[in-house]
Parts: C-alpha cells; sequence; structure tokens
C-alpha cells in the first residue's frame, strides 16, 4: 500500500461526473502530477484530498489512515494556491507560522522555523513585510513556505505558477522541486502546462473529462502515450490515420505507403490511429526502416529547431524537426522529399475515450 | 504656454487657457467646453450642500453681542450632552449586536450558500419597507404587558434592549451592504480554505482571517449605523427613550430657543464630519495595500 492511496475515487455534481474511477498510489516522498486540459477533474481530485470536496464513492488514505470524511483542518495536508492566498492582514512571518500558532507551538519554536523556511525559500529577512509589498514570484514562495511550515503528510499544489510570468515560472518551479527533495514530502501537483508536469515529477497522471487516461513517469508518458489523448496532450506529434495491411506483423499503410510498426497491431481491422514525433523523423532515408515520400510544403525556423511540413496527398502532412545549423542545407518548398523513422517511432494507439483531435493536427 | 509638450493646468484656468488658445484642434475645443460643464455642475452641486450649512451657521451666531451664545449654551446643556452619550453607547451595542449578526451572515451567504443571497438582502432591506413607526409599535404589541413571549417594555433595561434591537434592524441595510462590498473584495472562499488547510477552525477563521480584511468595510458600515442611531427619533420617541439625543433636538426644536437648533444641527454635522475622517484615516493602510497589490 502506498504513503497516498486513492481507491475508486469519484466526484459528481448532479448529473455531471468531475472524477471518476480514480485510483493513484503515491510513494512516501513521490513528486505526482495531475496534467490534463481545464475541467478534466484535476483540481476537483486535488480538493478532494485537501478536503474542499467530498468524494460521492470511494476513498482517501494517508500513511495507512482514513481520511475520506475529515474536515480539512484535522487533515494534516498543506496546500498552494494558484492566487498565493496570503493572509493580507498579517506579515510574511505571521502568514508563515499560522499553522504552527493553531498548533500552540512556543512562540521561540514558531520564531525559528519560521527564520529557516524564510532561509529555505531565499528570501530572509522579509520576515516582517506585508504580502502587498512583496512580488508575485515571492509571495508564492511564501505561500509554499506557509504549507511546509506546519509539516504536512502531503502537499498540494494548484497549478502554483500559473499566475506568474515564463523566467520566474521556471525557476520557481526548480525551487519547489529541490524543496520537496530536500525535504522529501510526498507532493501533487496540478498542472495544464505539461513542460512542468514531465520536468517536475516522477509520474504524471493525464486526466481527460474526469478519467485516468495514463499513470507513468514523464519518460513513459511522452514516448509511449497509452490513449490518442495522451499522445496529442503531451508534446508534439503527428497523429495520422492508418490500414492495417497485417495485424500480426504490424504492417500498415498510410495514404497508400506502407510502414511498419515495432509490435503486432492488437485491435487493427481496418483503420487504427498511429502517432509520430516529429523529432523522431529525419529527412532523408538514414532515420530509419519507414519511409514516405511527398512534397515539402512547409518549413519553418523555430530557433533551435527548424520544422517541415512534408504532404502525403489528401490534405494529410507530417511535420519533421531538425536541429538549426548555419549550414544546414534543405530542400526547396514544392520539392518531393523522402522522411524515415525508425518501427519503434510508429506509435498504433489504444482507442482512446477522449474526443481524437483533428487529423495530422500538431498538438502543443 | 506654447508647444505639444506642455500640459495645461488643470481646473478653470487651465480650461480658459485652452480656450482662448488659438490654434487648437476641434476636438480639444469640444473638451474644453465639456470641461466647463463639468465644473459648472461640480460647482452647483457644491453650493446646494454648502449653501443651507452656512446659512444654518449665519443663523445660529445672529444673537448680539455675543455671537456663540447658542453654542455654549448647547454644549453646557446636560440634555445635550446626555443625549448625546445615551444615542452613542445605543449605537455601539447596535454596532456590535449587528456586526455579530452580519459578519458571519454574509460570509456564509457568499461561500456556501450564494442562492440565498436575494432572499438576505430582499430580508435586510426591510426597514425601508417597514416604516420605524410601525416596527416600534410591533415591538411595544409584542413584548408590551401580556406579551406572549416576555414583557420588555416595563421596565427601564427592558425599553433599552428593545431600542437596541430596533436600531440592529434598522442598521441591516447599511451593515450588510457594507460588509458584502468588504467581502466582495477579498477571496474569501481561497483565504478560507487557506486557513482551513493550516487547521484554522471557523471561530478562528472569521476572527483572525475575515474580520481584520474587512476593516474598512466594517467601519463603514459602524460609522453609517452611529450616524443613524445618533439622529433617529421616532423608535426612541415611542419607547418613551427621551433621553436620547433625536428626541433631545426635536424637544429643542419646539422651546423658546431659536438659535440652539441650529448650533445642534451643527455640531452634529461636525461630529459626523470627524467619523468620516476617521473612516478615511483607519481605512487609508488597507486601500493603499490593495492599490499596490492591483499594480503588481
Amino acid at each position: 500500500m502506498g504513503f497516498l492511496e486513492l481507491s475508486g475515487v469519484e466526484k459528481r455534481f448532479g448529473d455531471v461526473v468531475a472524477v471518476e474511477s480514480f485510483n493513484l498510489s503515491a510513494e512516501r516522498g513521490e513528486f505526482v502530477s495531475f496534467l490534463g486540459p481545464s475541467g478534466c477533474g484535476k483540481t476537483t481530485t486535488l480538493r478532494m484530498i485537501a478536503g474542499f470536496e467530498h468524494p460521492t464513492a470511494g476513498s482517501i488514505i494517508i500513511d495507512g489512515k482514513d481520511i475520506t470524511r475529515q474536515p480539512p483542518n484535522r487533515r494534516n495536508v498543506g496546500m498552494v494556491f494558484q492566487a498565493y492566498a496570503l493572509f493580507p492582514n498579517m506579515t510574511v512571518a505571521g502568514n508563515i507560522g499560522f499553522g504552527m500558532r493553531i498548533r500552540r507551538r512556543p512562540a521561540n519554536e514558531i520564531k525559528k522555523r519560521v527564520g529557516e523556511l524564510l532561509e529555505l525559500i531565499g528570501l530572509p529577512g522579509r520576515g516582517e513585510r506585508y504580502p502587498w509589498q512583496l512580488s508575485g514570484g515571492q509571495q508564492q514562495r511564501v505561500a509554499l513556505a506557509r504549507a511546509l511550515a506546519i509539516e504536512p503528510q502531503v502537499l498540494l499544489l494548484d497549478e502554483p505558477l500559473s499566475a506568474l510570468d515564463a523566467k520566474i515560472r521556471v525557476s520557481l518551479r526548480q525551487q519547489i522541486r529541490a524543496i520537496q527533495r530536500q525535504l522529501g514530502i510526498t507532493t501533487v501537483y496540478v498542472t495544464h502546462d505539461q513542460e512542468e508536469a514531465l520536468s517536475l515529477s516522477d509520474r504524471v497522471v493525464v486526466m481527460s473529462e474526469g478519467r485516468i487516461e495514463q499513470i507513468g513517469t514523464p519518460a513513459e508518458i511522452y514516448n509511449f502515450p497509452a490513449t490518442r489523448f495522451v499522445a496529442s496532450f503531451v508534446g508534439t506529434l503527428n497523429l495520422l490515420t492508418a490500414q492495417v495491411v497485417d495485424a500480426r506483423a504490424g504492417r500498415l499503410s498510410v495514404h497508400g505507403q506502407e510502414i511498419q510498426a515495432a509490435k503486432p497491431i492488437d485491435d487493427g481491422h481496418g483503420g487504427v490511429s498511429i502517432a509520430l514525433r516529429p523529432e523522431s523523423i529525419e529527412l532523408g532515408e538514414n532515420g530509419g526502416s519507414n519511409r514516405l515520400r511527398g512534397p515539402l510544403e512547409d518549413v519553418s525556423f523555430l530557433g533551435s529547431i527548424v520544422r517541415m511540413r512534408v504532404g502525403l496527398g489528401n490534405g494529410t502532412a507530417v511535420s519533421l524537426d531538425t536541429f538549426n545549423d548555419p549550414h544546414l542545407a534543405l530542400p526547396a518548398v514544392g520539392e518531393t522529399v523522402t522522411v524515415s523513422f525508425p518501427r519503434e517511432a510508429c506509435l498504433v494507439l489504444a482507442s482512446a475515450s477522449a474526443p481524437a483531435p483533428a487529423e495530422d493536427a500538431l498538438a502543443v | 504656454m506654447s508647444g505639444t509638450g506642455t500640459q495645461a493646468p488643470f481646473g478653470p484656468l487651465g480650461v480658459m487657457r485652452s480656450w482662448l488658445q488659438s490654434g487648437r484642434a476641434a476636438g480639444s475645443r469640444r473638451r474644453g467646453i465639456g470641461s466647463i460643464w463639468a465644473w459648472l455642475i461640480f460647482i452647483a452641486g457644491g453650493l446646494y450642500f454648502i449653501l443651507p450649512l452656512v446659512g444654518t451657521y449665519l443663523f445660529s451666531t445672529r444673537p448680539r453681542p455675543d455671537p456663540f451664545l447658542a453654542y455654549r449654551q448647547v454644549l453646557a446643556d446636560d440634555g445635550f450632552l446626555g443625549g448625546l452619550l445615551y444615542s452613542f453607547v445605543a449605537g455601539l451595542v447596535t454596532i456590535f449586536i449587528s456586526l455579530l449578526i452580519i459578519v458571519p451572515t454574509a460570509y456564509w451567504v457568499r461561500l456556501r450558500l450564494p442562492r440565498a443571497r436575494p432572499i438576505v438582502e430582499f430580508v435586510t432591506l426591510m426597514p425601508f419597507v417597514v416604516p420605524p413607526i410601525v416596527l416600534a409599535f410591533g415591538l411595544i404589541r409584542i413584548y408590551g404587558g401580556g406579551s406572549p413571549i416576555i414583557v420588555l417594555a416595563a421596565t427601564d433595561l427592558g425599553l433599552n434592549i428593545l431600542l437596541v434591537a430596533a436600531y440592529v434592524i434598522l442598521s441591516f441595510p447599511y451593515m450588510y451592504r457594507a460588509v458584502d462590498t468588504g467581502l466582495a473584495a477579498i477571496d474569501v472562499r481561497t483565504l478560507t480554505e487557506a486557513a482551513q488547510s493550516m487547521g484554522s477552525g471557523w471561530g478562528r477563521i472569521l476572527l483572525q482571517v475575515i474580520f481584520p480584511n474587512l476593516r474598512t468595510a466594517l467601519l463603514s458600515g459602524a460609522f453609517l449605523t452611529l450616524a443613524i442611531v445618533i439622529g433617529e427619533y421616532t423608535i426612541a420617541q415611542v419607547l418613551a427613550r427621551t433621553q436620547a439625543f433625536g428626541p433631545y433636538l426635536s424637544l429643542l426644536g419646539r422651546s423658546s430657543q431659536p438659535f440652539q437648533p441650529a448650533a445642534v444641527s451643527l455640531i452634529s454635522f461636525g461630529l459626523t464630519w470627524i467619523a468620516m475622517v476617521a473612516i478615511a484615516l483607519l481605512g487609508r493602510g488597507s486601500r493603499q495595500r490593495v492599490q499596490v497589490a492591483g499594480a503588481r
């Protein structure tokens, strides 16, 4: 049994199912992210762990203790909110020490702990300031310190970086991860930003329409998406419809051009969806045994990467990335080119419950 | 004044200058005309408020050779200070009870019962629908001799309790709106949840998180309530609380001293303004906080 266990958790608001059949077992000290688009149920699940929402069914267990029906103030769970939620009438030190005062800790212990946490978040000597005297990033760090001050069993972060600008977001997320590792605290992090989820987490739970689509390490989620939704939501990829030529041999046909998957195709009669990451496709014939030919339709310069789009007929196209190089010689737009990729890059997706994105769309 | 880099001074002088300047665009001229109208309306509004005060002051200082005789007489009168003190204490007790009722109610409606808001708003507006005289007679009927609940109208203490109870109801529209506006300015739900996740119970959340962040709103509601209670006449008179400030003012108006009511009016007006300045000073800190936070 894991340190944090969610078993068959379900949440309904009237007829609307916000979360269904949610099962997760997180180990002590693990960093788990809930990733998904708006309305997928990730925040509702987090709020159920915090106690702000009560599950319609299922149970939530922390360290062997069932807390499903416990009020939020009886759970030892720290939470960091998107909107910081610092108490405006209290100083930074007052905010951080708030939970400890509730627990009736001695004043000198509170003072010492507040000082330690201010050091930890890189804001020493700012204890007497008020929240409005701090920047957004500093306020969120104080909110993190406040949540940590009570030494929670589980730390919950609800899109804590969404309100911050890009540069601060990156540095703060590194800081959050470093602090989490240092303290070894079990953490659940909610985000719709795949980069955040992939870079921070030990495991990622991808959610859609209240259901778990896939649970796995960032590498598993990115490299082996279990469903069409995960494939489209995480990373950039080509989604193509292919006809199954020989299911056991993994042979497929994309607009009349035959390719081969690394594994036999399980549920393949007729059409299946295949996903190809742009970075796993090469211009030319050296990228692998699978080849597709078509006219080069577009070349986009994205800084360190150059993205090309190759038409496959009937409005279908495949995009591929190559690293930028000052000496890179690219074919002219309109010229017929060959692209290649290994069998392993060809991911045949299981039938997905989520609505499929548009054919060949590049999801970001 | 020339060039494009300088701005016309603000106010009528600036308007006149910009009006007189040649070569200005038609849009600028229209703006000038608009500003003149704005100033005219502002001056007319100001005169509407100030002229009665000036008139009252001039009337109250008419006695000769001592123009401030009426003020001296009023301040020396035990009835004035006693009435003011009585109504002031009644006002403070009213504010305390009203806050105890309104703040948790408005907070809970915002947090958990947003659908009940129209009902609560309607209930708080009842003092505008039910005239004070009806309220006062209703209280006497229910709590007077032969009351099926409790007889309160038979003793001084009981009548004082009835008076404050009636004032609490009168304060509802002002207090509820002030508190509700204050709650709208803070993220009640998130602050509550943050406090809960720290282990806080409802009492502590209200006292340490919600109340302190409603300071300006509570002060506004409190001073409005105080102003209403101090000037209230009908209920105090019907409940035989003639020692209150409202009945005292009425009695003074019917006396043979023509200048004293004017002096009392101006003193009351001055006290109200002192209360307003107190609101502004006490609320300044929180306004600055909101502005700075908003600018980030």
